[in-house]
């Protein structure tokens, strides 16, 4: 087991990195289903915006400052697409017009970006500072991605607390399980939901851009994390913080682990597994409490 | 029994009505433009129209799940490409002949669809989408993964195909147009007959309400996986078409944005309607392919700016434009 373990410490680490990402970005996508019942198509376009505003500010490489200025940066942008896309979808009922219009979106944001960027595959590298690589029981792994993890963790800890402990994750949450009471009790949900909206959006470009030292910057690569996202929020539960968490580890590691340890069949795992989770638990595993 | 699923589905029939005269004339005249086409333009105008009947056809199968069954799929590429690769297979390594490919890529495709849809429509609704979703991922990887059929390199080298026994191969775009045409108009007056038969009544009860059709008696999951067999069959019939068109076919007739655009062809053209999704196949196909050329290459620009001005002006899709007032009122119930 130890020696297993030994063998395996970077793939595990490997795939607690890209579950990190995951749920940087797939979190935004479950909340917004869960209270504004939109499927939003776009956000994958979302965080392909983040990584090209990488490209955009850091070029190959930037200092930490300058990275940390592109995190804020790509943040702003998302709290803008978010809203945008908010006030686009509010008057837009059932879940297939609101998938023909974000994935018009999609299309759209997309194709501006190549237009400015171009389609080649851009390279962007983990900040001066953060690129080295620190000792992990007696093997060396990069520290970037060490700090991916962290902000995963930071981020899910943070978003526990907002949820749970405040007034305001209250409302979220009663937004959740049944916004009609929330409306009767006074409470504007349009504000509720175009908050969480905008606030899942700026978490999506900042997954985008977390991810490009690792993942790169390509057309197409929207599509990609869209899907990755959606197989997290459905295995994990539509609207959940927690099952969108588990629901990432559980990604990150079939991702990274299925394609270190059962190459044949590695591209079977991600959507087998999404598949007979959701024959077995068709609400994923652990579903937002009181969500239909 | 059916009594009770007639009041169920009561107004998707007044919906219907009565056919009038003048609809048989307007079939059969969209046929006759659709057969005259080979003699009016030129190769690869029809070589176009080719494949926005074989697109479309999986489009119509679609519909039959999403719009007239009420279960929204991503996974109609699963069986659009086992026809297709079943038909390209067995014009390597059997027979041109297009009708034999024609039957056995559709049952084929039935066939999987059977077995897959056992499980599938088991749910409904986003679940389903997804679960339909891991099927047309699943397939796309299975045949990117299989190098008896081409890998991710495609099934390449597929002869023309032939019409009669031991008749000439079509080398002529018409002609192959003529046989897609064939195709599809089978494929669709299936769909069509399908909609219109007690299957399809309970079809649409299923989707205007299924909770209640249960609380008849009524059992769903027969209803729901015959509609998913015959879809299946459908979607194959027309990957038999799209390969007798492109001679070629690769793991990238399968991937997402396949499915992804057969469903937004669906939602633009009309859902329900089974011709209007038609032509949203012809306007997805149109924009991406051919009026890119026009606006520097930026088809997918394009195609998201008319999503997104139809989702605003055509609420009911482009079926919905000629009739709102009907709609409206067999709506309210």
């Amino acid at each position: 087991m130890l020696g297993w373990l030994d063998a395996n410490t970077a793939t595990l680490l490997n795939g607690l990195a890209l579950a990190s990402v995951l749920f940087v970005i797939a979190v935004g996508l479950s909340l917004v289903f869960g209270t504004m019942d939109v499927l939003n198509l776009a956000h994958g376009a979302v965080s392909l915006v983040g990584a090209y505003v990488g490209v955009g500010l850091l070029g190959v490489q930037g200092s930490i400052g300058l990275f940390v200025a592109a995190v804020l940066l790509a943040a702003a942008i998302g709290l803008v697409l978010g809203t945008v896309l908010a006030a686009m979808t509010t008057s837009v009922t059932g879940h297939l017009r609101q998938a023909l219009l974000t994935l018009g979106v999609a299309l759209i944001v997309a194709e501006l970006v190549t237009e400015v960027f171009g389609n080649d595959v851009q390279r962007v590298r983990a900040p001066i500072g953060l690129d080295g690589s620190v000792s992990v029981l007696g093997n060396p792994y990069p520290v970037y991605r060490l700090v991916m993890v962290a902000v995963g963790i930071v981020v899910a800890v943070g978003l526990y607390v907002v949820l749970e402990r405040t007034r305001l994750g209250a409302t979220v949450r009663a937004t959740v399980a049944d916004r009609d009471m929330v409306e009767a009790v006074g409470i504007r949900t349009t504000f509720v939901l175009g908050g969480v909206f905008a606030g899942g959006a700026a978490l999506a470009a900042v997954g985008g851009l977390l991810a490009a030292p690792v993942l790169g910057a390509q057309p197409g690569l929207e599509d990609t994390i869209l899907l990755l996202a959606l197989v997290v929020v459905v295995i994990g539960g539509l609207g959940s913080l927690r099952g969108a968490l588990l629901g990432a580890v559980l990604v990150g590691q079939v991702q990274v682990l299925g394609v270190a340890l059962l190459p044949e069949i590695a591209s079977f795992l991600l959507f087998g597994a999404m598949g007979l989770v959701l024959l077995l638990r068709p609400a994923g595993l652990l579903p937002a409490v009181g969500a239909k | 029994m059916s009594a009770d699923v007639d009041s169920v589905v009561a107004t998707s029939q007044s919906r219907r009505g009565r056919r009038p005269a003048p609809r048989v004339v307007l079939v059969a005249g969209v046929v006759l433009v659709l057969a005259a086409l080979p003699l009016l333009l030129a190769a690869y105008p029809i070589g176009l129209a080719g494949r926005i009947l074989a697109f479309g056809l999986l489009v119509v199968s679609v519909d039959l799940l999403t719009g007239v069954t009420g279960l929204p799929t991503l996974g109609q590429v699963a069986y659009f490409g086992t026809g297709a690769y079943t038909a390209g297979l067995v014009g390597i390594h059997l027979t041109s002949n297009a009708p034999v490919q024609l039957l056995l890529g559709t049952a084929a495709a039935m066939v999987v669809a059977l077995v897959t849809g056992a499980v599938a429509v088991r749910t409904s609704g986003i679940v389903f989408l997804m679960v339909t979703l891991a099927i047309g991922e699943l397939a796309h990887q299975a045949v990117d993964s299989i190098p008896a059929v081409g890998g991710s390199n495609g099934l390449a080298g597929i002869p023309p195909i032939t019409v009669l026994p031991g008749g000439e191969p079509l080398l002529l775009t018409g002609f192959v147009y003529w046989w897609v045409l064939v195709v599809f108009l089978l494929g669709a007056g299936v769909a069509f007959a399908v909609a219109a038969s007690p299957l399809g009544r309970s079809m649409r009860g299923v989707r205007d309400g299924e909770a209640r059709l249960r609380a008849l008696g009524q059992e769903t999951y027969p209803t729901k996986l015959a509609a998913y067999v015959v879809a299946g069959a459908i979607a194959g019939a027309a990957g038999t078409a799209w390969v007798a068109l492109a001679r070629f076919v690769s793991p990238g007739d399968l991937a997402f944005d396949v499915s992804a655009f057969a469903l937004l062809a669906v939602v633009l053209g009309g859902a329900g309607t089974l011709w209007g999704p038609v032509l949203g196949a012809a306007v997805v196909i149109g924009a991406r392919d051919e009026l890119a050329t026009y606006v520097g290459g930026r088809g997918s620009l394009l195609l998201g700016v008319i999503f997104v001005l139809a989702v605003y002006l055509l609420p009911r899709g482009i079926a919905g434009v000629r009739r709102p007032a009907r709609l409206r009122a067999g709506g309210s119930r």
